[in-house]
């Protein structure tokens, strides 16, 4: 049996360098059928280190690894606990669904660029697990460039005034987000003399420089997420970009500066533990449930809904600071994959919408379920778990939650998710309300041709996945522990 | 063998749950198909559940648990309380099946409606079966999920806001039950069913159980139409027949109620109940809920909008059972929780069959409908009459152990609400009756029984609606049962 | 000598951060960005100088890796923003109210 540690090494460096070297090989090669192909191949195949790394962490715990032994400083380390390897799979199982829905939906769209399109994906690929491999702050740096860089052009797909308006909005917010960061390293590295983050010290990050620092890492990585209130380019790039796009946009590239945050929050800093500052951040996060919830409540456009539900379920990764604790680790946890599967159906069910409809309003679901069946049954149903209703993974994840406020007898975040859940039901349902109205005059059904079997099979299947993580939550509890920076306290008996 | 058997009560709620997706899975237009699953599911349920009715009554354990959270279990359990609620809906989800098959004949979206009307079956029965208020909870929300596409079915504008007030109330009841049980587990460590309560003593301070009792009183009061949350409740009978009759019989307001027993008897107990004061928190809005919601019914012209709250009233009568405690209440609220569903159930189809075949919806046009329609209006006559509590029906046995229960812990002020009560029911009904059998019909009007798919239903119900009252003494009755469960807390 | 250099990073971040909010065209908020980075990249050069000795290497490979992202993301803003400009034939966002489309 190989050692861990080397089995990790080697499952980290494919999970970077296969899709990367893929993104090559789809650019150079001519071909759709090629591209296609190929993406599917990568996807399924990199299941394998996933698998194995998987079995290296539940052996050993959190495992890192330095890139041909070349240690910190100048070396770049990579690591993995519990919460990036939960990043990781829900990367790849997106990235599968995505890739196959793609493939289908490429058919009908002759015109559209596949090869940039699916080159750029794969990019952000292996940029999104390298961000959630990276130990290091400069390195985290490097890798959210490449997210940004890649993510920005897939909103620049959709062609026309709006959705250049829309991605040259999202690069503003990136940029000024990537320079925040930056200069928060540099302020570490000129106090400290150290990036990586298992040798950043608590104790040395306590001074005025290390405060400044965290203050604009936090600015920084809060525009790069669209945290409320710096959030005003997501509803705009995620809502007008093509389907497949917004639904990575949405579920990993807007997680991964959140991913982030948590990250230094819980980690280096975690000795910032001021009462005010970190109910402050949750209060933020819960001001970005209720305003994302408000707004999402008033538009007229399903992708709207969808987009504006993203910038208030990215709320709920702040209530981690002051609750701190295993159950609560687990809670945001469950929230982010739940999220994900579930964020990703509803793109691509609205992607089939605009297919057959001809655009998203929601007046155009009116008798929906004479033509959208299974595409609405996957907004249902993935609509249902993000409200956090039993039996899903939303709701395993708010129970984790709201049993962690009341652990640290801070009940006023538990009321506060109970009312992010009932407004999430709130636009939720009123798509669904859009669906069960009878339409006024017998409109013409829509065109079924446009939608390919695979294009409605993958949304159902991830909504079935949001709802089946809802009945994993005791076997997967010890794989998001591993690593985690809190001990387990047993749990409630 | 013995685990296939032990795990009864969940095969109880699959036999709904796989016919729900089945009906999903063949589409609008497989009718016969459909009839045919729709059907075996319901007599297999019957018989799934006589079986677990009689291993009950032997004392056999059933139970099915799985770990769904760490610490956190999912359990499925039969005791002689979920026997109650059970055997009632498959009773009457066998007969609503049959009467919506009939009341749907060429409408549209059949293939939505029976799926989530199966549904919605299978989440009563997971409420009636559940062992704990964790498991009780996923099905409580499930229910809630279910009967809105039923409430909305008709995609009007009304069903369309009848639905979202609907939605308002119940997801919102929802919300504060959850954090309540949060609370419970995390305070008490436990969320079991057991009967004389659940909570170990010492476990928490009066102020937090206080606290944790009202969050949990107040979600299940939502869908119990506990005055003053009741509003979506006579709103929502703008959905079709069938899903009134189910839904003020057996489904949503039954879960309420339901969850209103756990909570006072297997959860806090009722001695830790009145420990907190909170048995007269009960009784109290019950009682207001009793006499607010005749006095709303008294004043509605709508048939169906006073039935619906009649319903609000009626269903707080377990409600007051349970708050007043003692033995004798006990059985009284208990036995309604069946009684008003037999009744109301009869109610709710002779309404649709008014409306259907001669379009009467009010009130004021039910002149002569005796003679239009006289074996569903005799129907009507038999539950209206239980309601009002004429010896010997139903709601008279209901009504005379819930006086004698206040008498018996001296609580005389249920004795006037019941008073007035039984003068409100008597008020709102019996003009009723005296239009149909008294008054001449209008000149123009048709002649004519509603289809026998339509009519037998509520024949049947009417006839357990009776045979509930006038064989109360007989064994297997439901006060027989329902005597049988008091022992338990006793 | 280093007090000069860090109060120049420190006034080039201000600036290029007020041009950032400030300024409305397109462009100069590109180019305001362009000297927030090269303020940050300034000061990243003066932690690597050491009073004695030899520099420290890893922040100067952190400039040169900064460098490296700051024009590939410029290049491309550059190429959206002709684009924008062809497109809408205006050269600033228009600040319209956060809502519906």
């Amino acid at each position: 049996m190989t050692e861990p540690a080397v089995l990790f090494a080697w499952c980290a460096t494919l999970l970077i360098f296969v899709p990367l070297l893929a993104a090559l090989a789809v650019y150079l090669v001519p071909g759709r059928r090629f591209g296609g192909a190929l993406c599917l191949l990568v996807a399924l195949g990199l299941f394998v280190p996933l698998v194995l790394a998987s079995h290296a962490l539940a052996d050993a715990g959190a495992l890192h690894f330095a890139f041909g032994g070349h240690t910190a400083p100048l070396g770049i380390e990579l690591f993995a606990d519990g919460l990036a390897l939960a990043m990781l799979w829900l990367t790849n199982v997106l990235l599968l669904a995505v890739h196959c829905y793609t493939n289908s939906w490429l058919r009908q769209a002759p015109a559209f660029r596949a090869t940039e399109f699916r080159a750029l994906v794969l990019l952000l690929w292996s940029g999104l697990n390298g961000l959630f491999l990276s130990a290091d702050l400069f390195n985290l740096y490097v890798m959210l460039e490449i997210v940004t860089l890649t993510a920005v052009p897939l909103v620049v797909f959709s062609r026309g005034p709006v959705a250049l308006a829309a991605a040259m909005r999202y690069l503003l917010f990136a940029l000024a987000g990537s320079i925040f960061y930056l200069l928060g390293v540099a302020l570490i590295y000129a106090e400290t003399g150290l990036l990586a983050l298992r040798t950043l010290s608590p104790e040395a990050l306590m001074g005025p420089a290390a405060v400044t620092a965290l203050a604009v890492m936090t600015a920084g990585l809060a525009m790069k997420a669209a945290l409320f209130p710096v959030h005003a380019w997501l509803p705009k790039a995620h809502a007008v970009a093509p389907s497949p796009a917004s639904a990575l946009l949405s579920a990993l590239v807007a997680k991964a500066g959140a991913y982030l945050l948590v990250r230094l929050w819980l980690g280096p800093f975690a000795t910032i533990d001021s009462a005010i500052l970190l109910q402050g951040l949750a209060a933020v996060g819960v001001a970005g449930i209720l305003y994302g919830s408000l707004q999402a409540l008033r538009q007229s456009r399903l992708k709207g809904v969808v987009a504006y539900s993203t910038v208030a379920q990215l709320g709920y990764f702040l209530l981690l600071l002051p609750l701190a604790s295993l159950v609560a680790w687990q809670g945001v946890i469950y929230h982010a994959l739940t999220h994900g599967l579930a964020k990703t159906a509803m793109f691509l069910a609205a992607g089939n919408l605009i297919r057959q409809a001809g655009s998203d309003q929601l007046d155009r679901l009116a008798g929906a379920d004479r033509f959208l069946g299974g595409s609405l049954m996957a907004i249902a149903l993935a609509g249902v778990s993000l409200a956090g209703l039993p039996p899903t993974g939303g709701f395993i994840g708010k129970w984790w939650l709201v049993a962690a406020s009341l652990e640290a007898g801070q009940w006023w975040w538990a009321l506060s998710i109970g009312a992010g859940g009932l407004l999430a039901a709130g636009y939720v349902f009123r798509v669904l309300r859009h669906a069960m109205q009878e339409p006024s005059e017998p409109t013409p059904v829509p065109d079924h041709e446009r939608v390919t079997p695979t294009m409605i099979w993958v949304p159902v299947a991830l909504a079935l996945a949001s709802i089946g993580l809802g009945f994993t939550g005791d076997l997967l509890a010890p794989w998001l522990a591993i690593g985690a920076p809190f001990a387990d306290t047993g749990g409630t008996p | 063998m013995t685990g296939v058997y032990a795990a009864l009560p969940l095969w109880v709620v699959m036999t709904s749950l796989v016919a729900a997706l089945a009906i999903f899975a063949l589409g609008e237009s497989r009718r016969h198909a459909r009839v045919a699953v729709n059907l075996a599911a319901a007599v297999l349920k019957v018989v799934l559940v006589a079986i677990l009715l009689v291993g009950v009554y032997l004392g056999h354990d059933f139970g099915f648990r799985v770990t769904l959270l760490p610490g956190i279990d999912f359990v499925l359990h039969a005791d002689s309380l979920t026997i109650l609620l059970s055997t009632l809906s498959a009773l009457l989800w066998l007969v609503t099946t049959i009467y919506a098959i009939g009341y749907l004949e060429g409408s549209p979206h059949r293939c939505r409606f029976f799926g989530f009307f199966s549904l919605c079956v299978a989440a009563t029965m997971g409420v009636a079966a559940a062992g704990n208020l964790f498991t009780f909870f996923l099905f409580y929300e499930l229910l809630t999920l279910a009967t809105w596409p039923l409430v909305v079915h008709r995609g009007s504008a009304e069903a369309l806001r009848a639905g979202a007030l609907y939605l308002r109330y119940t997801l919102g009841g929802g919300a504060v039950l959850l954090i309540g049980i949060v609370a419970l587990h995390t305070f008490t460590g436990t969320t079991a069913f057991r009967a004389g309560g659940s909570i170990p003593p010492e476990s928490a301070s009066i102020a937090v159980l206080t606290i944790v009792f009202l969050l949990l009183f107040v979600g299940m009061a939502v869908k119990a139409a506990v005055v003053p949350l009741h509003a979506w409740l006579p709103q929502a009978m703008v959905a079709p027949a069938p899903v009134s009759a189910l839904l003020h019989a057996v489904a949503v307001v039954k879960a309420g109620a339901f969850g209103i027993v756990r909570l006072v008897q297997d959860v806090f107990g009722h001695d830790l109940t009145a420990h907190l004061g909170m048995d007269h928190v009960v009784a109290v809005t019950a009682g207001i809920t009793i006499v607010y919601g005749s006095m709303r019914a008294l004043a509605a012209d709508d048939l169906k909008q006073r039935l619906a709250w009649s319903t609000v009233s009626q269903v707080s009568y377990i409600g007051l059972g349970i708050g007043i405690g003692g033995p004798l209440a006990l059985i009284g609220g208990l036995v309604h929780l069946v009684h008003q569903g037999l009744m109301k159930i009869t109610l709710f189809f002779c309404a649709g069959n008014l409306a259907e075949t001669h379009g009467i919806k009010k009130v004021s046009q039910m002149d002569g409908a005796g003679r239009r329609m006289p074996w569903t209006m005799t129907a009507f006559s038999l539950g209206a009459l239980g309601m009002i509590g004429l010896p010997p029906l139903a709601g008279f046995i209901t009504k005379w152990y819930l006086g004698t229960g206040g008498i018996e812990t001296g609580q005389y002020w249920v004795v006037g609400v019941l008073i007035a009560s039984t003068l409100l029911n008597a008020a709102y009904f019996l003009p009723i009756l005296a239009r149909a059998w008294i008054n001449e019909a209008p000149a123009d009007a048709t002649v004519g029984e509603a289809p026998a798919m339509l009519l037998w239903p509520a024949i049947i119900t009417a006839l357990f609606a009776g045979g509930a009252g006038f064989l109360a003494g007989m064994p297997w009755s439901p006060l027989y049962w329902v005597e049988f469960i008091a022992e338990l807390y006793l | 000598m280093n007090l000069v250099y860090a109060l120049t990073a420190g006034l080039l971040f201000a600036i290029g951060l007020y041009g950032l909010l400030a300024r409305s065209e397109l462009i100069h908020r590109l180019l305001a960005a362009n000297v927030m980075s090269s303020a940050v990249f300034l000061y990243l050069i003066l932690i690597a100088t050491a009073p004695a000795g030899d520099p420290d290497p890893v922040p100067q490979a952190m400039v040169l890796t900064g460098i490296v992202i700051a024009v590939s993301l410029t290049a491309f803003a550059l190429a959206l923003l002709r684009y924008f400009q062809a497109l809408n034939a205006r050269r600033a966002l228009e600040d319209e109210a956060d809502g519906d489309d």
